[in-house]
């Protein structure tokens, strides 16, 4: 009778906490739900209907948000300036953090902490200056110039983490290399980089989100639709047609779902990420 | 040449060196030491970021921002979603860290849904709460999602314009803000409870330790390092939200759901006071950045203790 109630109990605590879990599943993916949903509704039914599954699935929304929204445009950018972006600051952090790491000059130190406190000093409304200075660079309005932006707005993080990861690294490899007639750059190709894979796996993807999401600089710098990445024209589009919701709907799906696949496909290093992030912090 | 030749070998040594940081310490020293010094300078003057012409003011936008009560309502706003975010959202993420951090079923499926929000811009959510939040009627039919269930299931007295009314228009964001927020929290708790030695756990049990006692004398003080990382990434981030409120409300409703940036914004763009927004950003950044010291100091004082 002991062991009875005492399954039981395991029973309903497990239940619980399944029930427990599977409610805030469903909270986090409902509204997401809803926004495909509402993007397969014409704006003759959204307002009326509220049937989980709209009882005329029409996917002309996509298309029209992809031709007539622009949104075919700004995915166009917003891929343009991930990518960009992402591979500038693989190299240039790399490139940083292999010399602060492992090769010596006077003030080395000095740089290298610089870095590090730009990350501990929150600086709010840095995007003020910023814009004064574009403008006086000529850079405003321009994709070479939010793309530097953006490049150093992840520069830090990525330097702090690859210099440990490096400072973790045994040196033989490159010692080898080195014997082998390998000159610094070459062994920074060939030997760091690709051993510092998993590192550079962590800072794509969480760069990736950043610059996929970023909103502010790209709403100051940017003016011109041709040049706007998904978030800009989201609010650009919502700002023109307020009442169109099925297509903004689509909008919100097209910018979502390609961020949402990479995560997907990476999670395993964003969990890693985070774990050695809280260390560090 | 022959005397100074090891000298000179060593400086192109250093030099090529030098090199490889050099990249990134040019973009760093322009787009970020730059902007930092000169938010410092602009503080001082007014200016309207267009014509040559600046007025040095010393301090007086500093003391019109004193005076500037829109400004201090406004920290006072993030204080509350920094609030709601460090108790409900914090407290949530532990639970579920907690609920997850055990052998069940489909462990990796939670996580990695709850990961989702997180990852979404502040713009895609924001517009996907407000059309669930939208207050507007069709044919008597509420349009929005919430006050259609509402009235559905019998509370129509409850059905409120969520966005516009000042007394809910915070809290929806507060609560928004949370909902995107949680899964960073569940996270870097979940990682920190994983680390955890199980004998522990063993060990409470075999003394007769009921799951109360677990949790407050063992698991509590085991996390407090990750708990103290959690809570200041919390509040440093809700401090500084404002794309969510950009998205969810937009500008110009009234100043009810104003917060510091998105004043630092419109002083900037809406006003064209440059120097006056400078002030802001350097008043508010060193808010935080006392409040981070702070921080440091009592979570140092708790890791003694």
């Amino acid at each position: 009778m002991a062991i009875n109630k005492y399954i039981a109990e395991r029973i309903a605590k497990g239940f619980s906490i399944h029930l427990f879990l599977i409610l805030f599943t469903l909270t986090c993916l409902f509204p997401l739900f809803w926004m495909v949903r509402s993007a397969l509704m014409s704006n003759a039914t959204v307002f009326t209907d509220k049937s989980l599954i709209p009882k005329v699935i029409n996917f002309g929304n996509f298309a029209e948000a992809w031709v007539e929204g622009n949104f075919g445009i700004y995915f166009f950018n917003s891929l343009l300036y991930t990518t960009s972006v992402v591979i500038g600051i693989v190299l240039i952090a790399s490139l940083a953090a292999y010399a602060f790491s492992r090769l010596h000059f006077p003030g080395r130190n000095f740089f290298f902490y610089m870095f590090v406190a730009a990350m501990m000093i929150p600086l709010p409304g840095s995007f003020v200056p910023l814009y004064r200075l574009m403008i006086v660079l000529g850079l405003i309005n321009t994709r070479i110039g939010y793309i530097l932006c953006m490049i150093n707005v992840g520069l830090s993080m990525s330097i702090l983490l690859l210099k440990t990861f490096f400072d973790k690294l045994p040196p033989d490899l490159e010692d080898a290399a080195r014997i082998d007639g390998c000159g610094r750059l070459g062994i920074w190709w060939h030997v760091a980089l690709p051993l510092a894979r998993p590192a550079i796996a962590v800072i794509v993807i969480f760069n990736s989100l950043i610059v996929w999401n970023e909103y502010i600089l790209a709403a100051l710098l940017l003016n011109d639709k041709s040049l706007m990445p998904l978030q800009r024209g989201l609010m650009v589009f919502q700002g023109a047609h307020s009442v169109d919701y099925p297509l903004l709907m689509a909008g919100l799906t097209i910018a979502a779902i390609p961020i949402i696949l990479i995560y997907l496909a990476m999670q395993k290093h964003i969990v890693k990420g985070l774990s050695s992030g809280a260390i560090v912090g | 040449m022959n005397i100074k030749s090891p000298c000179w070998f060593r400086f192109q040594d250093y030099l090529k060196n030098f090199s490889f940081a050099l990249p990134a310490i040019l973009i760093f020293s322009v787009f970020y030491i730059f902007p930092f010094i000169e938010i410092f300078r602009l503080s001082f003057y007014e200016w309207n970021g267009i014509t040559p012409a600046m007025r040095f003011v010393d301090f007086q936008n500093f003391a019109e921002l004193m005076q500037d009560e829109i400004w201090w309502q406004s920290i006072g706003h993030a204080a509350y979603i920094t609030f709601i975010a460090l108790t409900f959202q914090n407290v949530l993420a532990f639970a579920l860290a907690l609920a997850c951090d055990r052998e069940i079923r489909m462990k990796r499926f939670y996580r990695i849904v709850f990961f989702i929000p997180p990852v979404l811009s502040e713009i895609v959510v924001g517009i996907i709460w407000q059309w669930i939040l939208y207050a507007g009627l069709q044919d008597g039919q509420s349009i929005g999602l919430l006050n259609y269930w509402l009235v559905k299931s019998g509370l129509p007295h409850l059905v409120n314009d969520w966005l516009s009314d000042p007394q809910t228009a915070l809290t929806c964001i507060a609560i928004v803000h949370s909902w995107k927020g949680f899964g960073w929290g569940f996270i870097m708790l979940l990682a920190g409870l994983q680390t955890i030695d199980r004998q522990l756990y063993e060990a409470a049990r075999v003394d007769g330790a009921s799951s109360w006692k677990l949790f407050t004398q063992v698991i509590i003080p085991m996390m407090v390092p990750v708990i103290l990382v959690v809570v200041i990434l919390t509040i440093l981030g809700s401090m500084q939200v404002f794309v969510l409120v950009l998205s969810m409300v937009g500008q110009g409703l009234g100043y009810h759901t104003e917060v510091p940036v998105t004043r630092i914004l419109s002083a900037m763009t809406g006003t064209n006071r440059f120097g006056y927004a400078c002030a802001m950003g350097v008043n508010f950044g060193v808010i935080l950045v006392m409040v981070s010291i702070a921080f440091r100091w009592l979570s140092n004082r708790m890791k003694q203790a």
